[in-house]
This record gives C-alpha cells, structure tokens and sequence, in this order.
C-alpha cells in the first residue's frame, strides 16, 4: 500500500466512524409532529391569590363524578405555615374539600395542633393537581397500555383497558393518583379534558373565584397563561425528578413538596 | 421427521394461533402505539372520544343568565360578583329539565370557608373580611342576617 492510500483510506474511515449511528436513523414525520402540535395544555397556580376556601376541590369531584364522602380527590389543597422557629406545619384535612376554616393544624390521628398568632412568619395555601409531565413515569410503567400521554399533553386513564395494577399510583412522585372507589380502576386528573375541549375552563379554575387557577395553551404565544409561564418567575413541583411538570407555581417555597 | 415431533409441533402451531386468533378479537384495530410512540403513546385511541364525551357538570353563569337574568346581574354588581352562581347553588347540569335537583348551600359551613379570618401574611386569605366562627353568632346561619348576592355590611 501507497503511503497515499494509506493516509486516504484513514481519513474515510475517521470521517465516516465520526458521523453518529442518530444520523442514519429515518425519521418519522408522524414523530416530529407530535413534536410540535399547536396544542399543549398547561397549568398556571398563583400560591398567592388562593385563600383555601376549597371551592375547587369540591367542584372537581362532582364535575368528575368522585364521591365526597370517599377520602380521594383529583385535586387538593394544601396550608404550609411556618413559624419563627422554623418549623414547618402542613396539613391538607379531606384535601380541603370543606376549606381551611380553622387556624389548627389537621395532625390526623394525632390531633390539631394550634400555633401561636405570633409565632407565624409565612402562612399559605398551595393547590396540587396532576402535573401532565411531558416525561410521566405513571405511563411508563402501565403494563397494558391504559394510561397514556395524548398529542396534547394530558395524560388520561382508559377505564376499559386497566387492570388495577396499581403500579402507576406508586409510580407517581406527586401523589396525584389513587383508585375510583365505584370504578376500581386507577383515576387521576385530567385537567377536565371534557371540558377544555370545548373551551371551557377546567372546574376548579371555573370555581376559584379568585384567579389562583388557570389552565392555558403553552403552544398559543398569545395565550396570558403561557405569557406568565414564559416572562415570569414560576416554579415546578419536584424538577429533580426529570418529569417535566406542566404546572407552574407562582410564589412557589422550598418548604412545599 | 419422527411423529413424536410432529405432534406436539402441532399443539403449538394450535396454541399460538389460537392465542393470535383471540388477539385478533379481543384487542381493538385502534389500539396500538400512536404518535408518542412505545413509552407514552402506546393505547387505544377511542378512548379519547370517551374522554372528551364525559358530561359537563357546571355550566356558568351565562348558563343561569339565559332565566334568571335579574338575579345573575344583581349579584354581578355586588361584592360577591366575582364567585360562580354554581360554587353555592350547585352543578346546574341539565338544571331547567329537573329543578328540585338543585340544592341551595346556605350553611355556615360554605361563608366561612373564606371568610373565616386566618392571620397569614404571605396569602391573600388574610385580606378577605372574616370573623371568628367560635365567637360571631356560633348557632345562626350567615345567611339570617347577611345576604350573599349583596354582602356589603351597609345593606344589612
């Protein structure tokens, strides 16, 4: 062999190791525009503007169909005091279905507590629902295909297709999920997708008298929601967990979980 | 080949497509792995449809406005314009088809989940005008003395 050859041959054999095995991967147009659709919906929760009455919670379990008197809630609300010692005291009594009424901490079995007047440096109301991750592990690990991400965003529960594993309600970092007492299949938020697919907003931002819910387009660059999102500081519940929570919070504290 | 081979080959054959055949029936065309692909995307597409189908509970206020135009419009004006006429008067539903369906939350309960005061400075529920429900008329009904379309105090 030439030393011509020999340099020649090396530099094709470098340039073509150099181009990564993604490259020659076909592409799927069906991919990129799941990718990109104009819809994507997201979640918007001022932590400042809400009182804890639980208007929202109440109104999402009759929209939802989900007994009051069970112990389970697509959403729920919870109180984060904190006092000059540092303590951190939260409580969520029946997820605040009946509000926050009294200044005791709910301790469950363990009682109330009550905290002095004085005592309470940040006192605060924080609504959780179901985050519709763009990475949502609940899907990850249905066996049978009944929990999905649609194009849009919302991850749903096919009441047919599940089996009651289970394995998504342990799956879910936020708690969000739990078992439909009357359909014993797994149930979580849907962000009403009943209802914002006909324009409607979700019921418990129908409810919130006071704007502390909104539900918003994140593909729509007109949308106010995603204008907040985008221009604003928000957080995200749990970020750590590489989820990609599509609920954002505004006043959001390091002490809220 | 040997025919202890072949049978039992045969049972096989048999079983799988048996298992393929009742796939074929059982499992929906729709289901199947859509755009999101295997991870996210792997589910029966009709239930979309179902989803979105789900009865719509609460209607609004323009809803209630489309009869009761007056009181809709009373309560606008009021300081409790800004709550939904269904946060107290309940889902509407398919309301003008069953009336007596709807019930009317007047108790104590549903005033003081706002308005009893909570002294937390970080969250607007200190702002709100509240009371101390153990203290403010403990046996009576808010709605004895304070009328909820117009709550001002100067109208009582």
């Amino acid at each position: 062999m030439k030393r011509r050859d020999f340099l020649r041959q090396t530099a094709i054999a470098v340039a073509g190791a150099a181009i990564p095995l993604s490259a020659l991967e076909i592409i799927d147009p069906r991919e990129l525009l799941a990718a990109r659709p104009d819809l994507r919906w997201i979640f918007l929760v001022d932590t400042y503007k809400c009182v804890g009455c639980g208007m929202c919670v109440q109104a999402c379990k009759k929209e939802n169909e989900i007994p009051l008197e069970a112990n389970v809630t697509r959403t729920w609300v919870e109180r984060y005091v904190i006092t000059s010692d540092g303590q951190v005291h939260a409580d969520s009594p029946k997820g605040a279905l009946n509000g926050f009424t009294t200044q005791k901490i709910d301790l469950n079995a363990a009682g109330e507590r009550k905290i002095d007047e004085g005592q309470i440096e940040q006192g605060f109301f924080v609504p959780k629902l179901c985050n519709q991750c763009e990475n949502p592990p609940c899907v990850q690990v249905c066996p049978v295909g009944a929990t999905y991400k649609t194009p849009d965003g919302i991850v749903l529960v096919d009441r047919k297709w599940c089996i009651g594993c289970g394995y998504c309600i342990m799956g879910c970092p936020y708690g969000v999920r739990f078992f439909h007492p009357e359909y014993h299949v797994a149930e979580k938020c849907n962000f009403c997708y009943h209802r914002i697919h006909k324009g409607m907003q979700t019921a418990c931002a129908f409810a919130c008298p006071f704007g502390a819910r909104e539900i918003g387009n994140l593909k729509d660059p007109n949308d106010p929601v995603t204008h907040t999102v985008m221009t604003q500081r928000v957080g995200v519940l749990k970020d750590e967990f590489g989820t990609k929570p599509q609920v954002f919070y505004i006043g959001l504290n390091k002490e809220v979980r | 080949m040997k025919n202890h081979i072949w049978r039992p080959l045969l049972v096989v054959i048999a079983l799988v497509l048996a298992i393929l055949i009742v796939r074929a029936i059982v499992v929906p065309d729709d289901f199947g792995v859509h755009e999101a692909g295997y991870m996210y995307g792997w589910y029966r597409e009709g239930n979309i449809e179902e989803w979105k189908d789900f009865k719509v509970k609460y209607q609004g206020s323009a809803y209630c406005a489309g009869c009761h135009v007056d009181k809709v419009e009373d309560r606008e004006r009021s300081r409790h314009g800004f709550i939904e006429c269904e946060n107290c008067h309940g889902p509407a539903i398919d309301h003008p088809e069953d009336p007596p369906a709807l019930n009317i939350d007047t108790s104590r309960e549903l005033c003081i989940r706002c308005h009893s005061w909570l002294p937390y400075p970080t969250s607007d529920r200190s702002s709100i005008p509240g009371i101390d429900p153990a203290t403010h008329n403990p046996d009576m009904e808010c709605v004895m003395c304070h009328d909820p379309h117009h709550p001002n105090l100067e109208d009582m």
